[in-house]
């Protein structure tokens, strides 16, 4: 499966007044790569489902702040 | 036609006294990627559409009003308690002045909804083109109010409506590729 984040290291001047973000990250979710989707994908239970806000399995991309542990996997 | 639900299409908890977090939801009530800019935008582009692809906005136009709907409970929940003091201090004064407690359709910085926010260019695959675009942005718009955001229940209704934004894009890519046509065709020779 692919990764649902990638990663870069931008230049880090000396002279930077902040104290340097040394690892960006950004968001690629995996509709980027499913393509137009293939017949009996995994599914999540009903239930499981209407919490994820999919029904499709490889679709499930969660999105936790910084402030919450992120707890990836199947929703609870 | 539609038919009314008397529910959410997700609940939609709010654990802490935030109103500040109101503020930067109402980007997605009267923002430019907005939940009523989608709508919008959606169930216009059914008309003109080829009639494969027609089905698709109406449902996804549609379930953006379910999501429109979800942002202005959370709005609300975060500011029919607060004084003006409180909403003061989250930014919420200039607000206030104008709108009370009543929400309106303006984005995060107070500028109102405009249609300029929608496009209609009348060509099916500039239109999708689009579509995908809106949905990425919402999905970006989610990631930096969750950021921003330390309320994990407010936050779990946010994770749920950027993950539809997922699968609209992907359905609209889909879209796409249907009017493409060549995809999955068998060439038999
Ligand atoms: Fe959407």
């Amino acid at each position: 499966m692919n990764t649902h984040f990638k990663t870069y290291y931008p230049y880090v001047s000396p002279f930077d007044p902040c104290k340097p973000m040394v690892k960006k990250t950004y968001s690629t979710p995996p509709n980027l790569y499913l393509g137009f989707q293939p017949p009996n994908l995994p599914q999540f239970t009903p239930m499981e489902a209407l919490r994820a806000g999919t029904l499709w399995k490889p679709l499930y991309d969660p999105w936790y702040s910084p402030y919450e542990k992120g707890k990836k996997g199947v929703p609870s | 036609m539609w038919i009314y639900e008397k529910k959410l299409q997700y609940p939609v908890r709010v654990s802490t006294c935030n109103p500040m977090l109101a503020k930067f939801l109402i980007e997605q009530y009267g923002g430019a990627d907005g939940e009523l800019a989608a709508a919008l935008r959606y169930l216009n582009q059914r008309y003109t559409i080829p009639d494969r692809v027609i089905g698709l906005l109406t449902d996804i136009g549609t379930e953006e009003f379910a999501h429109l709907e979800m942002i202005a409970t959370m709005v609300y929940k975060l500011t029919k308690d607060a004084t003006p003091e409180q909403l003061k201090t989250a930014g919420l004064g200039d607000h206030y002045v104008d709108h009370g407690k009543d929400l309106f359709y303006h984005n995060a910085a107070g500028v109102p909804f405009t249609a300029t926010y929608i496009q209609a260019k009348g060509d099916p695959i500039t239109d999708l083109y689009e579509d995908i675009a809106a949905e990425e942005k919402a999905r970006a718009t989610y990631q930096w109010i969750i950021n921003m955001s330390d309320d994990t229940d407010l936050n779990d209704a946010l994770r749920f409506l950027r993950e539809r934004e997922i699968v609209h894009s992907q359905r609209f890519r889909e879209a796409v590729e249907i009017l493409k046509e060549e995809q999955g065709k068998k060439k038999i020779f």
